[in-house]
């Protein structure tokens, strides 16, 4: 086990850090709303489900991720609107940017600020409006999150890049299309279970339901069989950038996500279940044609070895994860990156449930970016929402049959892999 | 041609592409190979960089057809009923570029072999920002 893991340089804490409290906007496209509106949402969910209640008056700072509200909806320096629009001037709140890991460094950045002594109290969050654009302005804009000298005139879009690892790995594995396939079943199977979800349902239920709306308005009903069936069939799952389909891209999201930090040393004045980030580790990749191996991001192994040796674990310990599937492949090779599963082992734990909500190695109970929707700069503290929730056994009908869960682990990946994220967690 | 004169960027990078060379960096330092125009190594740090032209032969390492295009490659026709191949090549002296892969079936991509033998083919050699293109060899 763990071969893909190096060593890295042990980092600790300055001292310890609690998450007592998560909110969560609802996650889809809502034209009306805001990055402001969607960001007090998720706010006002964690003022609701604070088991002991927050004065938004004790807290001393915050650190949103975004990752273009300038480009989505025309709007820079978006930190202060959000601290305005909370009635928290004159808190001081940053926001970050890593692309699609924004908000897994924003979580970092506040774990951080607690740890070095100088805040007890920190808002971390994420939040990103997209539906504003036509899905070609939506490419554009994740597209630059690529290298814009040496990527984007190349063709290369954000589906683009992930379809290239995609084939990368199908030549060097036994990774297949119906592998990818299986990836999404399993995330829309569990974000069925989860109001918050984009796609609250199954992918066999979509494909039901398309039938059913093609017998209303009297078109020919297709006789898909079965999910696999519909997700072969290019008219449902057309492709979007070969050998990626649709359904292996996660959707376009509206949405806002965020969770209270504070000092362990009173975590108690607000809960009596805190779950305590235990180890965080982030690093930067190269663009993949300068990477190393063409079937791995190098930044997610440096990230899960940073993070393994702070919090004195192994891939083996980690019972719940979330991880970063903006693409059905990217959750296979994040397995692999994570140790969780050897080199070339990911498609084989796929076909064999082993990261089903029943399996062995649950990823992502949530549903998932591709099932419960993916607001970039939102979806690190998402990821860390579901993991604080399942190890506080509050997942609801998702909730993982292990009855003895302490560790849960989040990978929250930025662009193409030049950034990751990992964050470590465990229950209190 | 007065290679030495040439700033270490982009600008350059392209400005080589519009004459039909691929022109990187090489390390005086430690030897290592840029297919991207830089000014420091980042293998060794050394500012001691040189232009160095790559043959322009390498071959295909991995590739994706785009059938949801960008509205760049929108302009230029491409779209769902004709989609593009875009790929990584590693060149013959060993470092990798992204590039756009043309003279390729890219509706048919079962038919695209990974390591295929490409070669340079630079087009819109009139724009400023040509476009790093390979055909087969
Ligand atoms: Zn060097």
């Amino acid at each position: 086990m763990a071969a893909t893991i190096s060593t890295a340089k042990r980092r600790q804490l300055g001292r310890p850090v609690s998450i007592v409290g998560a909110g969560l906007s609802r996650f889809g496209a809502f034209r009306d709303m805001t990055t402001r509106d969607l960001f007090v949402e998720a706010f006002q969910d964690l003022i609701d489900h604070m088991d002991q209640g927050i004065d938004v008056e004790d807290i001393e700072c915050g650190y949103i991720g975004n990752y273009s509200s300038d480009l989505f909806e025309g709007q820079g320096h978006t930190a202060p609107i959000l601290a305005d629009w909370l009635g928290m001037t004159p808190t001081p709140i940053t926001r970050i940017e890593n692309a699609c890991a924004s908000s897994g460094s924003a979580l970092r950045e506040g774990v951080m600020a607690i740890a070095s002594g100088m805040y007890d109290v920190v808002l971390v969050g994420g939040v990103e409006k997209m539906t504003d654009l036509p899905t070609e302005g939506v490419t554009d804009v994740l597209a630059s999150a690529a290298d814009g000298l040496y990527e984007v005139p190349a063709g290369l879009t954000f589906p683009g890049i992930y379809g290239a690892l995609a084939k990368a790995h199908m030549d060097r594995y036994e990774t297949s299309l119906a592998h990818l396939a299986k990836v999404g079943i399993k995330n829309h199977t569990n974000g069925a279970l989860n109001p918050k979800a984009q796609f609250n349902s199954t992918l066999l239920d979509m494909m039901e339901r398309r039938k059913a709306r093609a017998e209303q308005q009297g078109q020919p009903v297709p006789d898909w069989r079965d999910e696999m069936d519909f997700l072969n069939d290019p008219r449902a799952n057309p492709w979007i950038a070969w050998p990626l389909r649709l359904y292996d891209c996660a959707p376009i999201t509206d949405g806002a996500s965020c969770v209270l930090l504070v000092s362990s040393e009173i975590a108690n004045n607000f809960t009596d279940k805190p779950v305590h980030v235990v180890g965080t580790g982030q690093a930067s990749g190269r663009p993949l044609h300068d990477a190393e191996e063409l079937t791995s991001l190098s930044a997610a192994r440096e990230a899960a070895a940073q993070a393994y040796a702070m919090a004195g674990v192994t891939p083996r310990d980690i019972q719940v994860a979330e991880v970063h599937d903006c693409f059905t492949n990217a959750e296979i090779n994040a397995t692999q990156d994570l140790g969780f599963f050897e080199p070339g082992e990911g498609p084989r734990a796929v076909d064999e449930g082993r990261t089903a909500l029943t399996g062995d190695r649950p990823i992502n109970t949530s549903g998932g970016l591709k099932a419960k929707g993916h607001p970039v700069g939102a979806s690190g503290v998402a990821q860390v929402i579901e993991t604080f929730h399942q190890l506080r056994g509050e997942a609801g009908p998702r909730q993982v049959p292990n009855t003895n869960l302490e560790l849960g682990l989040t990978h929250n990946v930025g662009g193409t892999g030049g950034t990751c994220v990992v964050n470590i967690l465990r229950r209190g | 041609m007065t290679t030495e004169t040439r700033a270490f960027n982009a600008v350059s990078f392209f400005a080589y592409l519009k004459e039909g060379q691929l022109a990187g960096i090489r390390c005086r330092s430690c030897g290592k190979l840029s297919a991207e125009a830089r000014p420091m190594c980042q293998a060794c740090h050394s500012r001691d960089v040189e232009w160095f032209q790559f043959s322009g032969r390498g071959q295909l390492s991995a590739f994706t057809c785009i059938s949801v295009v960008p509205n760049a490659m929108g302009e230029k026709g491409f779209g769902r009923n004709n989609p593009y191949c875009s790929g990584i090549v590693t060149l013959e002296e060993g470092p990798r570029i992204s590039a756009l892969i043309l003279g390729v079936d890219a509706a048919n991509p079962q038919n695209i072999a990974t390591g295929m033998a490409l070669t340079l083919d630079v087009r819109d050699m009139e724009s400023d920002r040509p476009t790093l293109a390979f055909v087969p060899a």
